[in-house]
């Protein structure tokens, strides 16, 4: 037995140590920035100093070969400097303009798109799926590598309205997080429960009050004790499985994919808000998810050509109504739209205002 | 050389397309590691089956009782044997990094190096929550591998019932927009819980994120449990020689359409220059010789787009501060819910206002932890007990930006009226 280690509970570390100078030099004096082109950002400070930043996509889950290929690039032609955006597209800062072109050059040899930029499609954030999670419907890195092969050139260029923020997740825990489009997985049919397992790895009375519609009562089935799913009640939220694996959620067949329209966190314009649901009852179909991949690029393409400059897919929506959201889109309106949670009657049209 | 590979047919779709691709990584990963080798194998058996096969467990390092995800794999035959008995532990490393996610090259190549002596050579920058992941080891080697990411400088993050990561904007480090010192904010606050979040203890999860303006790059407001987000509360600074610049390129169409219309609050207006206001609480940029933009900033709800259209020309005012923000979340259990304003303003300057905000966190935090059933939101607390209380419990003052509008149904209780009332003024002779 090796000797145990005390850590050290030193925190987050001083981000000072990790900054490119330029940004050092002038921290919290920058007055302005524009972007020469799509991945590129010119920040100017208050005192003339300026810094260049390219912007480019990684596949998030990086082998560390990628990682080194990106330190070389980095030490070659940006001073050893990089940070990384929420969104998982790496960022390489030079002083010079005349580095710009050599480094985009560099990184493009590698394979790693520029752009991400003002108003294109960024990176999708993305969760953990079935490379890491323990209860997920889907993957989700593949997803997203699919998505993005498609999007890509809406990636390298700013050709959108505004900023488009996509999202994916592997179940309706939602961890990719609220965006312009997101896609979540969505389980349909309530969960099926081995009876055998369940004395054994559940905590019954945590499952239950786990359930957000009460619909799960502890029961005894073959003589040992279980749990029973008022099926009527369930809505198939999942929040049972987690604490449970025994309920199992997820199903090859009916867990099926839907999108969500018109969130953002950002305050400008509008407040913000989530993103709604607009389709569902998408297959999910590895490798490729096409048909995903199809709903989503038509919603993009509506939104490009009919939107204003500066609206968020949230501000278009705002402006054309959701009639004519799903008229235009060519998806279909169903009863699942309209919402009969709690405070469900605030989202209900209480007003004549309706556009014809 | 690592065992062979699997027959891969689904994941080797993914290799092809413009965008760079994970599997890749993996495969060449794969060739001197058989972890790599058989994570590969599992995958895609989960793209043929649809169906996921890790489950959680406990695994930890000494003197912590969370950051690291456990994984064990429940892919197994018939004899109970394991299908992938290489990946059958694939454990995850939550690493935090500095604030702004800054590396310098030698930090990375040194993370590389280490996740390549223990572990499988596959780590995420970043997950969702702001963390460096470290994904796949196996349970012996997850003590190696953080004594060295530790030794480094670099501390395990939040899992379970705890104080997570936290995540900044670039902010101050690049950005203009940025009324505060995110890196320094978050660094403050989150080191001064990290028993929270070292030592899982708490009812459930508690976030803190931090965005240096309203557009709010770290998703703060929807994301978190305590949102500081910066803001202003004097009037939009602004910069006649960069406003021409911008009005000589875009031109009066898009001065109109795009800034003037776009406010939500119709706080801009275009004026003769002559006739702009000189009253508190106006300022104007010029766009040519003898035209202005006007912006009252007593209406203005500091939305950042007519800053974010032109950007220099107008920018954030002198007097900063941050809005600070409670109660974010996604959907369980009772859906998702946006933060709620609880500190409308407050100076983040001084280090006296970095022990303020720190104070915010930790009076939030004890009644939290005292409060909150098990597996309970914060934002879920304060829909259940309603927003007075919770301010009460953390011994903050109401406020009308609090609110969107009073309440619209009759159904209260106002025994208490005059007390109120004289509480009230009592604030207002306090705030003058
Ligand atoms: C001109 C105004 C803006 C500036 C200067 C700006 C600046 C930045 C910067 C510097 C980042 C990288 C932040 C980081 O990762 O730490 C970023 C990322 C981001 N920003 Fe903004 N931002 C602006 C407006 C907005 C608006 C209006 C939104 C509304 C959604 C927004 C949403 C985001 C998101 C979601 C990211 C994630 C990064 C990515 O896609 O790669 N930003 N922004
Ligand atoms: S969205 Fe669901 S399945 Fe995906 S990583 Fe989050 S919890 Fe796991
Ligand atoms: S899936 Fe959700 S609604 Fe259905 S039983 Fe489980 S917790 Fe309840
Ligand atoms: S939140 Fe504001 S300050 Fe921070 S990076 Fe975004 S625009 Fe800049
Ligand atoms: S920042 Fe203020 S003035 Fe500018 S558009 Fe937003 S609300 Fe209007």
């Amino acid at each position: 037995m090796t000797e145990m280690r005390e850590p050290i509970e030193s925190g987050v570390p001083d981000h000072v140590q990790y900054l490119h100078p330029m940004m050092k030099k002038n921290y919290g004096s920058w007055k302005y920035h524009d972007r020469p082109r799509p991945g590129v950002l010119h920040h100017v400070a208050h005192n003339g100093d300026e810094i260049w930043t390219v912007r480019a996509g990684t596949q998030r889950q990086m082998d560390v070969y990628t990682i080194r290929t990106l330190c070389d690039i980095a030490d070659n032609f940006a001073d050893g400097y990089v940070r990384f955006t929420t969104r998982s597209n790496i960022e390489y800062m030079v002083t010079d303009e005349s580095k710009v072109a050599p480094l985009i050059a560099e990184l493009g040899k590698h394979g790693f798109p520029i752009g991400g930029t003002g108003n294109s499609v960024s990176m999708i954030s993305h969760t953990q799926g079935f490379l890491h999670c323990d209860i997920p419907g889907t993957d989700a890195s593949g997803v997203v590598k699919a998505l993005m092969d498609e999007l890509y050139d809406e990636f390298i260029h700013e050709e959108m309205p505004n900023r488009v923020k996509l999202s994916t997740s592997c179940c309706e825990i939602n961890c990719g997080g609220q965006a312009d489009i997101a896609i979540i997985m969505q389980h349909t049919k309530p969960p099926k429960i081995n009876h055998d397992l369940v004395a054994n790895a559940c905590e019954r009375p945590t499952v239950v009050a786990r359930c957000p519609v009460a619909a799960i009562r502890p029961a005894l089935v073959n003589g040992k004790p279980s749990l029973e799913i008022d099926e009527s009640k369930c809505m198939c939220c999942g929040a049972c499985f987690p604490p449970c694996p025994p309920m199992q959620i997820n199903d090859p067949e009916f867990s099926k994919i839907a999108i969500w329209v018109g969130g953002k966190n950002s305050n400008a314009r509008l407040r913000p808000t989530f993103h709604k649901l607009v389709a569902s009852g998408l297959p999910n179909n590895a490798p490729r998810w096409p048909e995903v991949g199809a709903v989503v690029k038509n919603i993009l393409r509506v939104y490009k050509t009919d939107a204003k400059p500066w609206e968020r897919m949230s501000d278009w929506v705002d402006r054309i109504g959701w009639p004519q959201f799903f008229e235009k889109t060519g998806l279909p309106f169903t009863k699942y739209h309209i919402d009969d949670w709690r405070g469900a009657r605030a989202t209900l049209n209480a007003s004549t205002h309706i556009r014809f | 050389m690592a065992k062979k590979q699997h027959d891969t047919p689904m994941l080797d779709e993914l290799e092809s397309g413009p965008w760079p691709s994970f599997v890749t990584g993996l495969k060449r990963l794969a060739n001197d590691n058989d972890m790599m080798v058989d994570l590969m194998g599992q995958l895609e058996t989960s793209y043929a089956t649809k169906k996921g096969y890790w489950k959680g467990g406990t695994v930890g390092v000494f003197g912590y009782g969370g950051g690291v995800i456990p994984r064990f794999s429940e892919l197994k035959d018939e004899n109970e044997k394991h299908v992938y008995p290489d990946a059958a532990e694939f454990h995850t490393l939550r690493i935090q990094p500095a604030a702004g996610m800054h590396y310098t090259t030698d930090l990375l190549r040194k993370m590389a190096d280490v996740w390549e002596r223990h572990g499988s050579g596959l780590i995420a920058f970043h997950g969702q929550s702001g963390d460096i992941m470290f994904q796949g080891a196996t349970t012996a080697n997850v003590q190696p591998a953080f004594d060295e990411l530790n030794e480094m400088g670099f501390d395990m993050g939040g899992a379970g019932p705890a104080v997570r990561t936290s995540m900044s904007c670039v902010g101050a480090a690049r950005c203009e927009q940025s009324c505060f010192d995110e890196a320094k904010a978050l660094r403050t606050v989150v080191n001064n819980f990290l028993d929270d979040m070292h030592r899982p203890a708490l009812p459930y999860k508690f976030k803190f994120k931090f965005s240096g303006c309203p557009n709010d790059c770290v998703n703060s407001i929807q994301r978190s449990d305590m949102a500081t987000i910066g803001t202003w509360r004097d009037s939009i600074q602004t910069d006649d020689v960069l406003g021409k610049k911008w009005f000589a390129k875009h031109g009066m169409d898009e001065l109109v359409n795009d800034v003037i219309s776009r406010c939500p609050t119709k706080a801009l207006s275009l004026k003769n220059t002559k006739d702009v206001s000189t009253v508190e609480g106006i300022s104007s940029v010029a766009i040519n010789d003898t035209q202005s933009m006007q912006i009252e900033n007593h209406s203005c709800v500091r939305c950042m787009h007519c800053i974010n259209v032109m950007t220099g020309a107008l920018a954030p005012g002198k007097d900063k501060g941050v809005t600070v923000l409670m109660g974010g979340k996604s959907v369980l259990k009772i859906g998702t819910s946006l933060g709620t304003v609880i500190v409308p303003f407050m100076k983040l300057e001084s280090d006296e206002d970095f022990d303020a905000l720190n104070q915010l966190a930790q009076d939030t935090i004890d009644f939290f932890a005292e409060n909150a059933l098990e597996h309970e939101r914060t934002g879920e607390m304060i829909d259940r007990i309603g927003l007075v209380n919770f301010l009460e419990g953390i011994g903050r003052d109401i406020d009308a930006t609090m609110v969107l509008q009073p309440r619209a149904n009759p159904y209260v209780r106002t025994d208490g009226w005059d007390e109120e009332v004289e509480k009230a003024n009592q604030r207002k002779a306090n705030a003058a």
